[in-house]
């Protein structure tokens, strides 16, 4: 190889490395990882458990959740996530679903929903109450959120999680809006939603819960909402607590029309 | 019991694609708990799958493998109807198998 040709290869080389940089972002490179992790999403598997769970005899009495009504009728699943959280007559309150899913726990089968809510995330009932949410997630894939919005409960809760995702507080003064209340922020290479309005199909509300492919785990929306207070450095919410229901409703009620791809895979 | 694994087989062609997700903790035996004991190591070591009842795939696995492992293999000569199982065992001496029909 005379002394051109090799220099022109090495120019070639070089503009061929400058142009696959240029080409692919960190978020882009982020992305093909996500869509190779697709095939074999895990939170099939959580999906499996969920589907069992929920149509399984347990707890002292002994019974099933079939019949179950988490907003569309006692026993209708499809179509039930698009539209939590919402009020609940029978419990005067308002409801997302993992805290639904333990008054049906608590009303149906008779398990102690105050010590389901205590236990850690991924232990015990609580694995059980995430698997459950899971599989009631993935029933509604590809259909549109729309929460219901009209009861006086759905408008106060809105409001008030308008408020605490502008809140600032803690040690390093941090609020929700922070992070999620400009276009274009990110945490190290994820990008991160703004959430103040519908940030898509599939983002943010739309995709959770999630399988964290890095600690392999199955997050829904509750534990979510707590890592994200802390890492805000604020004291950890309660499970089902007012006020991680009420942030739900504000982020759920700003993603109608998002079509939701939950359970979906985060790095 | 192990909880079941998810097996989907797709015969395309002279070959069918079967992609195997796998319910195991995976633990590598190198990690340390919150009161510093070591975590004992808990993984798959041996997987095999069937087409037909013969055996067309074995593998040692080891504690580098991630958890919930997904596994993706190609048989040649599968067709729809045919019956793919896959089995693990693990260094407890725990196993399931399971079988799907190729679609």
């Amino acid at each position: 190889m005379n002394k051109h040709s090799r220099m022109a290869l090495t120019i070639g080389l070089a503009l061929a490395a400058g142009s696959v940089w240029a080409q692919k972002s960190a978020s882009e490179g982020i992305d093909e990882y996500r869509a190779m992790l697709q095939d074999g999403n895990p939170a099939e598997l959580f999906e499996a458990k969920g589907e069992d769970l929920w149509k399984q005899k347990r707890g002292p009495k002994n019974a099933s959740l079939e019949k179950c009504d988490l907003g569309k009728g006692p026993g209708v699943v499809k179509g039930a996530f698009v539209e939590l959280p919402r009020f609940f007559a029978d419990t005067n309150r308002m409801q997302d679903l993992e805290s639904r899913l333990v008054t049906c726990m608590e009303t149906l089968q008779g398990f102690n929903g105050a010590e389901i809510a205590k236990t850690p995330f991924g232990r015990g009932e609580m694995a059980n109450v995430t698997a459950l949410a899971t599989w009631i997630a993935a029933e509604s894939k590809g259909m549109r959120f729309n929460l219901p919005y009209a009861h006086s409960q759905e408008k106060t809760f809105y409001e008030v999680g308008k408020r605490l995702f502008f809140q600032r507080g803690g040690p390093h003064d941090f609020s929700c809006a922070s992070c999620h209340g400009e276009e274009g922020k990110r945490i190290r290479l994820q990008d991160l939603p703004l959430l103040t309005k519908n940030p898509g199909d599939g983002i943010g509300f739309a995709a959770w819960p999630a399988y964290r492919v890095s600690n392999g785990q199955m997050w829904g929306m509750q534990l979510r909402l707590n890592d994200c207070y802390r890492q805000q450095r604020f004291p950890y919410p309660g499970f089902g607590s007012d006020a991680t229901i009420a942030l739900a409703t504000y982020l759920g009620v700003n993603a109608k029309g998002a079509k939701s791809v939950a359970p979906s895979i985060k790095r | 019991m192990a909880d079941p694994m998810r097996i989907r087989a797709q015969a395309s062609g002279d070959k069918a694609t079967v992609r195997v997700l796998m319910s195991h903790e995976m633990e590598s035996g190198q990690r340390k708990d919150a009161a510093g004991n070591t975590v004992p190591a808990w993984f798959i070591q041996e997987v095999t799958a069937s087409h037909n009842g013969k055996q067309v795939l074995a593998a040692e696995w080891g504690p580098a493998v991630s958890k919930n492992p997904f596994l993706q293999f190609a048989v040649k000569g599968a067709k729809a109807g045919d019956k793919i199982a896959v089995t693990w065992k693990d260094n407890k001496g725990a196993t399931r198998t399971d079988e799907a029909t190729v679609s």
